[in-house]
C-alpha cells in the first residue's frame, strides 16, 4: 500500500514536472523541472531495487549534467516569446505523435504482460544483495569489452572537444609556476662592480 | 505492518532526523564561536569575550540579531528562486548526514549484537554523499542568477567553476578508498580499518587523505579557496543576500565542512575505533567525533594561518596538481592489489580479501 501511495507520488510528480520543463515560460524554471523530474524518475529506480541506478541518475545527471545545462542556459539571452512565434504550426504533428503513444501505452497495459506472471509479482530481493558489486562484476567480466569500447568512445569525445576548443591566445600572459619556483637569486639579481 | 507499528516506526525516524539535525545546528552555532576564539589566540588577541561567561552566549546573541534583521529581497529579483536558494543548499548538507554512521552500539547490551548508529546504513553510502553533495551548486547557481544583478551572477559562475573542478579530484580519491575497503558502506569501510592506527586508510593512501581533505575545504570554500564570499569580489553569489536568508547559507557551509570533517575521519582516520586496540574501552562515537572535531579545528587554522589563492591558482591546483595526484594513486593502488609479491603488502590493509 505504502508502496503504490510512493509510486504514485513520484511518476505523478514526474509527470508533472516532466509538462512544467514543456510549459515553463522561464528557461531557468524549465531546468528546473528537469531537475526534480530526474529526481523523481531516480526515486522510481529506487523503488525497482535498483538503488545504484538511481543514485548515478542523481550524481551525474543532476549532479553534473544539468548544472552545465544551467550554466548555458544562464549565460544565454533566450527571447521565449519570440521562440514562441509559430509555436501552433507543429501542433498537428506534435499532436499526431502524442496520441499515437497514448494508443501504445494503453494498448501495452492493457495486453496483460505487465499484470500478471513474473513482473507483476516480483517481490523485492533482500536487503543483503548488494546491487553494486553484482553491477561490477559482470561489467567487468562479462561485458568488459563493451564497457572498454564505450570508455575508449567517451575518451575519444573528450579529447575532440579539448582539441576543437583550446586555442593559445599570444596576447595574454601566461605563468610558468615550476619556473617561478626554480628561480634561483642569481638570475634576478647581477653584480655591478662600481 | 500494522497502523501501530507504522506509527511507531515514522516517530523514531522523527526523533533520530531532528537528533541529528538539531544537533548540527548547535555545532554550527558553536564552531563560529571556537572559530573566533581560536583565531583569536592563534593571533594573539581576545576574540568574543563578552556577551555570556567567556563570551559562550555569543552565537545566539547572533543568531537573535540575524532574526530581527529585514530580509531584503531586490525588486528585480526571481522571488521564488531567491527565496529557495538559501533551502537549496542548507538542505543537501542536512540530507548528506543520513547515511553517516556515528558509531556502533548495543544500546547497553539490550540488543544482541552491535548496531550501526546512523539514519540509513546504505549500501551505497559513499556515492550517496557524493551525490547529495553535488546538489549543493544548486543552491549557490540559483541564488546568482535570482538576484538578477551582475555580481551576485558572475560570483556564482566563478563558485560553480571551483566547486565543479574540485569534486572531480574529490570523487578520484574516494575510488582508492573503495578499492581498499572493496565496499562503498560507510559503516564497512571503517570496519575494513579495525585494529589500531596502523591499518587506518591514512597510511596507503596519504597523499589521498591531502587531496581529500583540501578539495574538501575548497568545496565548502572556506579559506585558502574563500574566494567565492570575499570582500573585494563583492561577497560573491550573496550579495543581495541579508538577515536570516544569509545566514542560511553561512549554515550551509558550516554544515558542509562538518560533513567534510566527518566524512575524513571515517574513510582515513579509522571512523569510530582508537588509535590504539587498548583504548577501545571509550565509546567509538567519541573517537568519532573527537577527530572530527580536530579536523574542523584543521579547517579554522588554515583560515588563520593561509593567505587566499588566485584563481588561476586554484584552478591549476585542482585540475594539473590533485588530479593527476589521484589518477596516480588509483594506478599504484591497483598495480599494487594484482602484482603478485606485492599483493601481500596491500593486504594487511585489505582484511576482507
Amino acid at each position: 500500500m505504502l508502496e503504490t501511495a510512493f509510486f504514485n507520488l513520484f511518476a505523478g510528480l514526474s509527470i508533472l514536472s516532466g509538462m512544467g520543463v514543456v510549459l515553463a515560460r522561464n528557461t531557468m524554471h524549465s531546468v528546473m523541472f528537469l531537475i526534480f523530474c530526474f529526481f523523481n524518475a531516480a526515486g522510481l529506480f529506487f523503488m525497482l531495487d535498483a538503488e545504484f541506478i538511481g543514485i548515478i541518475m542523481i550524481l551525474i545527471y543532476v549532479g553534473a549534467v544539468m548544472v552545465l545545462f544551467m550554466f548555458v542556459v544562464m549565460m544565454l539571452e533566450v527571447n521565449q516569446a519570440k521562440l514562441r512565434e509559430g509555436f501552433l504550426q507543429y501542433l498537428p504533428l506534435g499532436g499526431l505523435i502524442a496520441v499515437i503513444l497514448i494508443i501504445e501505452f494503453i494498448a501495452a497495459a492493457q495486453s496483460g504482460v505487465f499484470t500478471e506472471g513474473v513482473k507483476a509479482t516480483a517481490v523485492h530481493i533482500s536487503q543483503q544483495v548488494n546491487n553494486t558489486a553484482e553491477i561490477g562484476q559482470v561489467l567487468y567480466t562479462r561485458y568488459l569489452l563493451g564497457f572498454e569500447i564505450a570508455a575508449i568512445i567517451l575518451l575519444v569525445a573528450l579529447v575532440g572537444a579539448v582539441v576543437l576548443t583550446l586555442r593559445t591566445r599570444k596576447d595574454a600572459k601566461y605563468q610558468n609556476i615550476a619556473a617561478q619556483v626554480h628561480v634561483r637569486k642569481e638570475d634576478r639579481m647581477r653584480k655591478v662592480r662600481m | 505492518m500494522t497502523g501501530l507499528e507504522m506509527a511507531a516506526t515514522a516517530g523514531i525516524w522523527t526523533l533520530e532526523i531532528l537528533a541529528i539535525a538539531v544537533t548540527v545546528a548547535l555545532s554550527v552555532a558553536y564552531i563560529t564561536y571556537a572559530e573566533r576564539r581560536v583565531i583569536g589566540w592563534i593571533q594573539v588577541r581576545k576574540g568574543c569575550n563578552r556577551v555570556g561567561p567567556a563570551g559562550l552566549l555569543q552565537p545566539l546573541a547572533d543568531g537573535l540579531k540575524l532574526v530581527l534583521k529585514e530580509t531584503i529581497i531586490p525588486t528585480t529579483a526571481n522571488k521564488f528562486l531567491f527565496i529557495a536558494a538559501p533551502i537549496m543548499s542548507l538542505t543537501p548538507a542536512l540530507v548528506a548526514f543520513a547515511v553517516v554512521p556515528f558509531g556502533e552500539t548495543s544500546l547497553f547490551g539490550i540488543w544482541d549484537g552491535p548496531h550501526v548508529m546512523a539514519i540509513a546504513n546504505l549500501n551505497v553510502g559513499l556515492l550517496y554523499i557524493m551525490a547529495i553533495s553535488s546538489l549543493s551548486i544548486y543552491g549557490i547557481l540559483m541564488a546568482g542568477w535570482s538576484s538578477n544583478s551582475k555580481y551576485p551572477f558572475i560570483g556564482a559562475i566563478r563558485s560553480t567553476c571551483q566547486m565543479i573542478s574540485y569534486e572531480i579530484s574529490m570523487g578520484f580519491g574516494l575510488v582508492t578508498v573503495m578499492m581498499l575497503a572493496g565496499s562503498l558502506n560507510l559503516a564497512d569501510i571503517v570496519h575494513a580499518q579495525a585494529g589500531g592506527i596502523q591499518h587506518w586508510y591514512m597510511i596507503p593512501l596519504f597523499p589521498m587523505l591531502l587531496v581529500y581533505f583540501i578539495s574538501g575545504c575548497a568545496e565548502t570554500a572556506r579559506t585558502p579557496f574563500d574566494l567565492v564570499e570575499t570582500e573585494e569580489l563583492v561577497s560573491g553569489y550573496y550579495t543581495e543576500y541579508s538577515g536570516m536568508w544569509f545566514a542560511t547559507f553561512s549554515l550551509a557551509e558550516y554544515g558542509a565542512m562538518i560533513l567534510i570533517s566527518l566524512m575524513t575521519s571515517i574513510l582515513f582516520l579509522g571512523g569510530w575505533y582508537a588509535p590504539i586496540p587498548a583504548l577501545d574501552f571509550i565509546p567509538g562515537t567519541f573517537w568519532l567525533l573527537g577527530k572530527t572535531a580536530f579536523l574542523i579545528f584543521v579547517f579554522i587554522w588554515f583560515r588563520a594561518t593561509f593567505p587566499r589563492y588566485r584563481y588561476d591558482q586554484m584552478m591549476r591546483l585542482g585540475w594539473k596538481v590533485f588530479l593527476p595526484w589521484a589518477l596516480a594513486w588509483i594506478a599504484v593502488v591497483g598495480i599494487f592489489i594484482y602484482t603478485p609479491g606485492l599483493d601481500s603488502i596491500i593486504n594487511f590493509w585489505m582484511p576482507w580479501r
